[in-house]
């Protein structure tokens, strides 16, 4: 049974169209990675489902289409999104950042998730009462991500979660979203270009072109795809 | 380096720091300081209610306005009329300001934050040019150029001359209005704010609503104003159009930087320079007064971009690092990456 059934999915930023008719699905619990090049569409397609842009197509989330709703009501249906660039907020505190994950949540409830998400990421427990804008890059992205799991969510969509970080970073990073996985069966959504790294904990993949899929497949099978290794993989 | 965030002095330092502002408000202000500048101090009370408003729609909302006297003007008339034309008792009449405030920041909030920055001030700009020359249009209703003669409402208390007790409202509206703008920027409605003013795509995909917190912003500080306005009438016992012009909207947004865009408590300190610095200016040269105006604003923005409740805030913490009156102060490792670790170019 699949959590997230897309088809002919069109959009874009005003007259430009991004995305020429999308077809997807994941099914519930897997890990999907996107992939392809700068422009095919990655952002475009996560955006497009959390609603943050105009979308023409249907998109089916848990047995209800959610094409028609706005941003809020996408995020309470339970679809959290980890933008590129993070987005934390420096003025605030970490715990501050965490708790605005639970905006559509209430708040006892958020206080016993956010123990259940630190003990993923412990080191922003540490840093709880420290403004955000004092963290590191991976913490940051640490810290993004914690606050969209905050919101409980069936599925996560995440916007390239290794940019801008070392690779031992993304490593552990890529490390806690396995186990994130194993413990909770969340379903996730990930475009990222470190693909060698996201296709390791991926059950599935597959490739953007200009804003069509041209390719998906099992994360097994593309890792041994001679096109995908040779233009995804950085194997020559 | 210590990044400590949640400073927490003892308790007898809370209680000596409460006890000295009590005696500073209650008692020095009114009663031991010259009589003349007890309603000028009323004065800074109004100013700092009004400076409220913006460090809510601009600190926190992050929408430019230069139209806040207009709702100044708005409250202003209300008390008036209501007084004048229909007998009202004048304290009767501020929730009627505040409603009627509201109302219309709610009204022309929701077309007005639809523009984005430089064009939300030139339209609320447009608003504080356009009330003085209506309420001269409408005279019949204002009074027109000559304004409304609404009185300064007299002491019932035998021991407070009119003056200090004026102060003495003042200070009570003050105080609710300041705690009511504490609350509204403690919890889940001050990280929302600064979320919706922060990045607009996170907003979003939080759950955060712009458009009607963005209204909602708006309409609680033509609140403030509205109720800034209602006593400024009061205290000055005179209503006349070109009180609310834009030099009074510019005043309060300079007001409003000095002392802090998102420091209320700066908001005190903001009405102070407001109301003292431009007549010091003007008493040594006529000209000075404006300058002064353009040199503190520039000077601020420069130098302390979060004003001057923003330093008082830096010293607060600093003092009590020093002091060690602190809650869960933690090192920071040097844990840093380096940002020359970048792997992937951006999408």
């Amino acid at each position: 049974m699949s959590l997230l059934s897309i088809n002919g999915l069109q959009a874009g930023y005003g007259p430009r169209r991004v995305l020429q008719g999308v077809d997807l699905t994941i099914g519930d619990g897997q890990i999907l990675v996107v992939l392809g090049a700068n422009g095919a569409g990655k952002t475009t397609l996560l955006r497009a489902i959390s609603g943050t842009i105009p979308r023409a197509g249907t998109i089916t989330f848990d047995g209800k289409r959610i094409d028609q709703l706005s941003a809020r009501k996408v995020v309470a249906a339970g679809i959290a999104h980890v933008p590129q660039g993070r987005g934390t907020f420096a003025d605030l505190t970490v715990d501050e950042n965490i708790r605005l994950g639970a905006y559509l949540r209430n708040a006892a409830d958020a206080k016993r998730n956010r123990e259940r998400w630190l003990t993923f990421f412990p080191r922003l427990r540490e840093r709880l009462a420290q403004q955000a804008g004092s963290l590191s890059g991976g913490e940051q992205q640490m810290l993004a991500i914690t606050r969209a799991l905050m919101l409980q969510p069936r599925l996560l969509l995440l916007d390239e979660p290794s940019l801008g970080l070392a690779p031992i970073i993304t490593r552990g990073l890529v490390d806690v979203l396995a186990a994130i996985r194993k413990e909770t069966a969340m379903t996730m959504l990930i475009v990222e270009q470190n693909a060698n790294l996201a296709l390791a904990i991926a059950d599935d993949g597959m490739v953007l072109e200009s804003g069509n899929v041209v390719l998906r497949d099992t994360a097994a099978n593309l890792v041994g795809n001679d096109e995908v290794r040779r233009i995804y993989l950085g194997y020559e | 380096m210590n990044v400590v965030i949640k400073p927490r002095p003892p308790l007898a330092a809370r209680v000596i720091f409460a006890a000295v502002l009590a005696v500073l408000f209650l008692y020095v202000i009114p009663f031991a300081i010259p009589n003349y500048l007890v309603s000028q101090l009323a004065t800074v009370l109004v100013f700092a209610i009004a400076i409220i408003g913006i460090n809510l729609v601009t600190g926190y909302g992050g929408a430019i306005t230069l139209g806040h006297a207009a709702f100044v003007a708005l409250g202003s008339y209300t008390t008036a009329i209501l007084v004048v034309s229909y007998g009202w008792n004048p304290y009767a009449t501020i929730p009627v300001a505040a409603g009627l405030s509201w109302l219309a920041g709610w009204c022309l909030g929701f077309p007005a934050l639809r523009l984005q920055g430089l064009y939300l001030a030139m339209g609320t700009l447009v608003l504080s040019i356009t009330v003085p020359a209506l309420l001269k249009r409408f005279d019949g209703f204002t009074g027109g150029v000559q304004g409304l003669n609404v009185g300064n409402p007299e002491s019932p208390v035998k021991w407070l001359d009119d003056s200090q007790w004026i102060y003495f409202v003042c200070l009570a509206v003050a105080a609710i209005l300041y705690f009511v703008a504490a609350r509204i920027l403690s919890g889940p409605l001050r990280r929302a704010m600064v979320t919706a003013r922060d990045n607009h795509l996170v907003a979003a995909v939080l759950g955060v609503d712009r458009a009607p917190l963005a209204t909602a912003t708006f309409a609680m500080s033509s609140l403030y104003a509205g109720v800034a306005g209602s006593l400024y009438a009061m205290i000055v016992g005179f209503v006349s159009p070109d009180t609310f012009n834009v030099m009074l909207s510019l005043s309060l947004f300079v007001g409003a930087v000095v002392g802090g865009i998102t420091s209320i408590g700066g908001a005190i300190v903001g009405a102070m320079f407001i109301q003292f610095v431009p007549t010091w200016a003007s008493d040594i040269d006529v000209s000075l007064g404006g300058l002064v105006f353009g040199v503190a604003l520039i000077v601020t923005l420069v130098i302390l971009p979060s004003g001057i409740g923003g330093l008082v805030g830096r010293l607060y913490d600093r003092a009590c690092v020093r002091l060690g009156w602190t809650e869960a102060a933690q090192d920071e490792r040097d844990e840093r990456q380096t940002a020359g670790s970048i792997q992937n170019e951006p999408a």
